[in-house]
């Protein structure tokens, strides 16, 4: 793999990698998140990302008793099998409302975080390994890394093709869905399998701590825009997109950290929308037929 | 009636002696209803008489008590063919983080019908715009559905159940609150739905003036069946449904 000719500050092959893997993730996380958003579990991101920091402890406490040279693939495969192990167990314990989203949420969550922080320091403690992980580092991308992010993210947008409307369906109306006949918890566990490997697969660009943010932030600001649910699809992955670009050559012109310039972008994005529309069209009221009474 | 679910005029819906009860609290006591093709038919109680209840049972939301209950002549957990049954529910609740327009909504309609895995055709896409049509939302195709007002928002939810060409159409409580144009537009679908399609509907609800010329049969209910015939029989027994709007919600008070 050598590199192509793009201008600065795209030139050099560990630019493009990093530019090839963080395009994927601007892609496919908020196609997911446009899901999670509508499902009011926009921070379930978050939680499947501290899951999957238990398996990469795992992953780096096993590279190390295997005695192999650097960490590799352990630590990825590792936080993939954690990481979809504990979305089904979030969405299980949802659907048979032994817990609240929310709780739900938590209990994972912090079992995960609290897994991860002990595996970590039984294989040494917190060291570069780790924090390529925590907080992102598209630029250190390898070929093999490289390889792996764009399978996942070619495996995810393809079950979103495919899952698109059922989802859309359960996720937007589920008490309905399940009376059409149509499989309500397979369409849940679909859902959660695939948030799973986006987290996995995002892990590397933006970091455990950032990846809810890829999902939901550039959500927020298509919504804004587009009155349609297929429309703030679109727009999301366009801002995401261009967030994510943008970002990486911010990073690399003023030498900033990339995951967290890239989801300052998104914000940013958010913010610039969001007054622009207020300032532009202010609310109308709402068409006003007689009210809906509600029954006690 | 060894094979009940071959006969043309085979109820659509059935359920013998249904019976249930939250705890120790009866709700459904020795329930008989049936519903045929072709036919409209409301069920009407006061409130707490089971009336969700009871359709949660005949929808296998809920798992009778004691009874038989068929839905196309099965089982209702085990009926594959759900794309035959149109429902609308009492006031859903959209998830409205993302706007979704009227006809992302409606085509949700057509998954059941023809496999949630298929991608929509002009089948569909004709089938939407029907349903559309049909609760007289032609032109709000593409208006989000948390701008429209509650009446449109309502009849969005009928065009849903429409979408799927429903064999048996079950509505509960569905114009509660709604202005008189929607109701309007509300009764001329359901007769449409009946008369053109042989549909069969099953409505449950307080506010039967609209449709009370159209309806073959009433159902009252208070934790058993009271009365199950034509209007026009409820009629010689002193309520109207029609004529004074008050008459039947006063009436089902005193059933109390």
């Amino acid at each position: 793999m050598t590199a192509v000719t793009l201008p600065y500050p795209f030139e050099f092959l560990f630019m493009q990698r990093a530019l090839i893997a963080s395009v994927a993730v601007g892609v496919f996380a908020p196609m997911i998140g446009t899901f999670l958003v509508q499902k009011r579990m926009s921070l379930i991101g978050d939680g499947i990302g501290h899951i999957a920091f238990a398996g990469v402890g795992a992953g780096l406490l096993a590279s190390g008793a295997a005695a192999v040279s650097g960490p590799g693939i352990w630590p990825v495969a590792f936080a993939l099998v954690f990481a979809v192990l504990g979305a089904l167990g979030v969405e299980w314990l949802r659907a048979k409302r032994k817990a609240s989203g929310d709780l739900a949420l938590a209990l994972f969550f912090y079992s995960g975080i609290a897994a991860g922080v002990v595996l970590v320091s039984l294989g040494g403690g917190l060291n570069a390994n780790v924090l390529v992980y925590l907080f992102g580092q598209p630029l250190t991308v390898d070929r093999t890394e490289l390889v792996v992010i764009v399978s996942l993210a070619a495996a995810i947008v393809a079950a979103m093709l495919v899952f698109r409307r059922l989802l859309f369906s359960v996720v937007t109306d589920e008490d309905w869905s399940r009376v059409a006949g149509l499989p309500v918890g397979f369409a849940n566990n679909v859902l959660a399998v695939v948030t799973a490997c986006a987290v996995v697969a995002a892990m590397q660009i933006v970091g455990i701590l950032l990846i809810a943010a890829m999902m939901v932030l550039p959500v927020a600001s298509g919504q804004l825009i587009a009155r349609s649910f297929g429309g703030t699809m679109r727009w999301a992955v366009a801002i995401s997109v261009a967030s994510v670009i943008a970002g990486l050559a911010a990073s690399r012109i003023w030498g900033l950290a990339p995951g967290g310039t890239i989801v300052l972008i998104t914000a940013g994005v958010f913010a610039v929308i969001s007054i622009a529309k207020r300032g532009v069209a202010p609310r109308l009221p709402l068409p006003v037929d007689e009210p809906v009474e509600q029954e006690a | 009636m060894a094979e009940p679910a071959r006969l043309p005029d085979a109820p659509l819906l059935e359920g013998e002696d249904v019976t249930f009860a939250y705890g120790r609290t009866p709700v459904l006591e020795g329930v008989d209803l049936s519903i045929r093709p072709g036919e409209f038919v409301a069920l009407v109680g006061p409130n707490g008489s089971g009336k969700s209840t009871l359709l949660r049972v005949l929808l296998g939301s809920l798992p009778a008590g004691a009874g038989r209950v068929r839905l196309f002549g099965q089982s209702p957990e085990h009926v594959r063919d759900r794309g035959r049954l149109g429902y609308v529910p009492q006031r859903p609740v959209l998830a409205s983080e993302v706007p979704a327009t009227v006809a992302e909504i409606v085509a949700t309609g057509r998954l059941s019908r023809r496999g949630w895995w298929r991608p929509l055709g002009v089948t569909d896409r004709d089938a939407v715009e029907h349903a559309l049509s049909s609760v007289g939302l032609d032109g709000m195709a593409d208006r989000p559905v948390n701008q429209l007002s509650g009446g449109q928002q309502q009849r969005a939810f009928i065009a849903r159940a429409f979408a799927s060409e429903p064999d048996l159409l079950v509505l509960d409580e569905p114009i509660a609150g709604v202005d008189a144009e929607s109701q309007r537009r509300f009764r001329d679908a359901l007769v449409h739905l009946v008369e053109e399609h042989g549909g069969a509907v099953l409505l449950v609800s307080h506010e039967l003036s609209a449709v009370a010329p159209d309806l073959d049969r009433v159902i009252v209910l208070k934790r058993r069946v009271l009365f199950d015939g034509p209007p026009a029989q409820l009629t010689e027994e002193g309520v109207s449904l029609g004529v004074h709007r008050d008459d039947l919600p006063l009436w089902l008070e005193g059933l109390r």
